[in-house]
């Protein structure tokens, strides 16, 4: 589906990337752990978190990720907006919990990047 | 950044100054570093495994030392980056490659980093994982992302 779908859905704000909106994307993964997301999430997914500072920003660079979906109403730090620009990186954000925008985009189409993880990670 | 030619694909070096404590820039050398591998052109999922690992060292390096430095280094056949700091130092590498041991203060959890994840995840990417470490002094992380 659309970005601009994705934000309809969870009745979001665009805080970047207004010019974005027609991107595609298929997959999500949502952690507030950046090691987890580094570990698991794929490319041109979205990430859904409610971490707000830079190393979101870099982390989402680092793994070509889609697009941020802050939840639980969190907005970016003034750093995290200026870097978000710079890389060029959507952010929204939406008043819904993790739990509830990952259900609401699943039942609308939208899958994890990965079902399952291959081995147990960290203790268990 | 001086520009990058795609040429140099084969025979490429360059140091990163990183400094210690200071995560508004936390990630900044990986940023580079990703750039450069995908202006020279190599397959994406090489660039991802760089990228990864540099940026796993990277944060490790401001997390815990004073200073280091991250180098890059590509040849024809590696891609190679070793991370160089001078810092604590790592007293026992067993226990901390444990996935989940972690020596994290609270400034590097908010920053959504410390789960004890750095070098476990560092492992799964690197085809060739190297850690060497003197209390005290710092340590030394070798990592080499193979292009064929």
């Amino acid at each position: 589906m659309k970005l601009r779908e994705v934000k309809e859905i969870l009745d979001a704000e665009v805080i970047i990337g207004d010019d974005k909106l027609d991107m595609e994307v298929k997959t999500a993964f949502g952690a507030d752990l950046m090691s987890d997301v580094l570990a698991f999430a794929k490319a041109g997914g979205l990430l859904l978190t409610g971490l707000t500072n830079e190393q979101v920003i870099r982390t989402a660079d680092i793994l070509d990720i889609a697009a941020i979906i802050m939840v639980r109403g969190k907005r970016p730090t003034a750093e995290s907006m200026a870097l978000a620009r710079d890389l060029d990186i959507p952010i929204l954000t939406t008043k819904y919990i993790l739990f509830e925008t990952a259900g609401r985009l699943y039942t609308k189409g939208i899958v994890g990047c990965l079902d399952k993880v291959d081995a147990p990670s960290g203790h268990n | 950044m001086h520009p990058v030619d795609i040429t140099e694909k084969n025979n490429y070096q360059r140091s990163f100054y990183v400094e210690g404590g200071n995560f508004t820039y936390a990630g900044i050398v990986s940023t580079s570093i990703k750039s450069i591998l995908k202006k020279m052109d190599l397959p994406v999922d090489l660039v991802r495994k760089s990228a990864i690992v540099s940026y796993e060292s990277e944060i490790n390096i401001v997390s815990y030392a004073k200073k280091g430095v991250i180098k890059l280094t590509i040849d024809s056949r590696t891609i190679q980056i070793e991370a160089i700091d001078e810092g604590p130092g790592i007293p026992d590498i067993e226990l901390a490659m444990q996935a989940g041991y972690s020596t994290a203060d609270q400034r590097i959890r908010e920053m959504g980093f410390g789960a004890g994840m750095g070098l476990s995840n560092i492992k799964r990417y690197a085809d060739v994982f190297d850690l060497t470490s003197e209390v005290g002094k710092g340590t030394y992380l070798k990592m080499i992302i193979n292009r064929i």
